[in-house]
């Protein structure tokens, strides 16, 4: 036998199951118990750029909203930097803004409601450009492992030409799920396909 | 691997054979709800490698004692617990100050949900969450009552195994982690189809908190230990930039 590697393993996943609202949102559950919920405001008061409301539900591969999910954003301020020290300009993001924020799905229409700003473009790897963005992770009852995905704005077409991950995405048909639509000033939809046509593109990340 | 290694490089990828998969016939709700295409892998950018950090400020001084963070007339009812651990990661290192955050039923199975109807009483002293800031050892600890099992609607028998829903950030969004703690010589761990869904043994295993007798306060309360393991990333020593090469 050769040597041990003495790496340690990652725990294993699991499902975040229906309740999961207690442990991330009690509010929702119908409950008040932490004096602050995290993740419900994720620009704050003084973050420059466009405000913006994306609004959408995620479906499952009967065409069925799931009513239970819980969606996790991550994204950059609207100059593309990332409240967080390994962005070298994490200094000189808004005071308030953590560009990191929870939702969840309405108990009956399924529909979820992002309240945000829009992200700037953020530095791909060497020394590319990644379009703007919003990174998505995705969990609900019967999701055993969180799903990532990314919301990218469809005005930003240019961008996405270029844009690293996009690219990867050999069906170019498929790189349309990962499109937020324009519906109004500010205002975008997005819906994320669990299964089935037009199924969204999920990134193992 | 010496001191002065700083791990500042990309998350090693994630190994899928410990996790379950998307579809897994034997939890019914997987089967709509999992991805039928293969998830797209991609390289590490400042998106994967940072995440939401988190500071004391936003916790309260309860928060990481659901026998007391919901009390209204006294302590809650059940198995007094301690339920505590070191959240590390695949390198063997501590995270530090990173968010724990769990939730459960109460001692008699039902949680604290309007949407959950088991016949099980809500115990009016029991919220069933809490949350906590690892230190910087990567340590944590709870204290709660250990949850009942539950029936649940999958074959007409199910029952869940008594378990606590544990969430854990890490430093970067790419380790992001939902899990279950599940305790030490439970009978229905084997017969449950979620954590069936887990295709390595081991990886099951890593799910099973053992007793700890010697964490426990006597004449109080009894204690298990549940580690929690997080991808690690690669050393910065030699190349692997994630810009400039
Ligand atoms: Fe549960």
């Amino acid at each position: 036998m050769p040597q041990n590697l003495n790496y340690l393993r990652e725990t294993a996943s699991q499902t975040a199951g229906p309740y999961v609202h207690i442990g991330l949102a009690p509010g929702a559950a119908g409950f008040k118990l932490f004096e602050k919920e995290l993740g419900q405001d994720m620009a704050g008061p003084y973050a420059n750029g466009e405000r913006i409301t994306i609004t959408g539900r995620v479906l499952d591969g009967t065409g069925s909203p799931v009513r239970d999910v819980l969606l996790e954003t991550w994204q950059a301020n609207a100059a593309g930097i990332y409240a967080h020290e390994e962005d070298p300009r994490h200094s000189e993001v808004e005071k308030g803004f953590s560009g990191w924020g929870r939702v969840i799905s309405d108990f009956d229409s399924g529909e979820f409601v992002i309240k945000t700003i829009k992200p700037g473009a953020t530095p791909g790897r060497n020394g590319a450009t990644q379009a703007p963005h919003i990174n998505l992770w995705i969990v609900a009852r019967g999701i055993n492992v969180g799903l990532n995905t990314r919301i990218y704005f469809e005005e930003d077409s240019n961008a996405h030409a270029s844009d690293q991950i996009i690219n990867l995405i050999e069906q170019l048909h498929r790189r349309d799920t990962l499109l937020a639509k324009k519906t109004g000033e500010n205002t975008y939809h997005f819906d994320v396909v669990l299964q089935g046509e037009n199924e969204t593109v999920f990134f193992d990340v | 691997m010496t001191k002065k290694n700083t791990y500042t490089g990309e998350f090693y990828q994630r190994d899928r054979s410990m996790h379950p998969p998307a579809y897994a016939e034997i939890y019914k709700t997987s089967v709509p709800r999992s991805p039928k295409q293969a998830l797209i892998s991609i390289e590490n950018s400042l998106s994967e490698i940072t995440g939401p950090k988190f500071g004391h400020n936003d916790l309260g001084e309860l928060d990481n004692d659901l026998i007391k963070n919901y009390a209204q007339t006294g302590d809650a009812i059940g198995e007094r617990i301690i339920v505590h651990g070191r959240v590390l990661d695949e390198n063997g290192r501590p995270v530090p100050n990173t968010l724990v955050e769990i939730w459960q039923a109460n001692a008699g199975g039902r949680y604290r949900h309007k949407k959950d109807m088991y016949l099980a009483p809500i115990d009016p002293n029991f919220g069933g969450c809490g949350r906590t800031i690892t230190d910087e050892d990567g340590y944590y600890f709870f204290r709660t009552v250990k949850p009942g099992a539950y029936p649940w609607r999958n074959w007409v028998n199910s029952w869940r195994p008594a378990h606590i829903h544990v969430s854990v950030f890490g430093t970067a969004f790419a380790q992001r982690l939902i899990t279950q703690l599940y305790f030490e010589g439970d009978p229905l761990i084997k017969k449950c189809a979620i954590v069936n869904t887990i295709p390595d043994q081991d990886a099951i295993d890593g799910l099973i908190a053992p007793l700890d007798m010697n964490a426990g306060v006597p004449l109080d309360c009894l204690a298990y230990k549940f580690d929690i393991v997080l991808r690690g990333r690669r050393s910065t020593l030699f190349e692997n930039r994630l810009e400039g090469n």
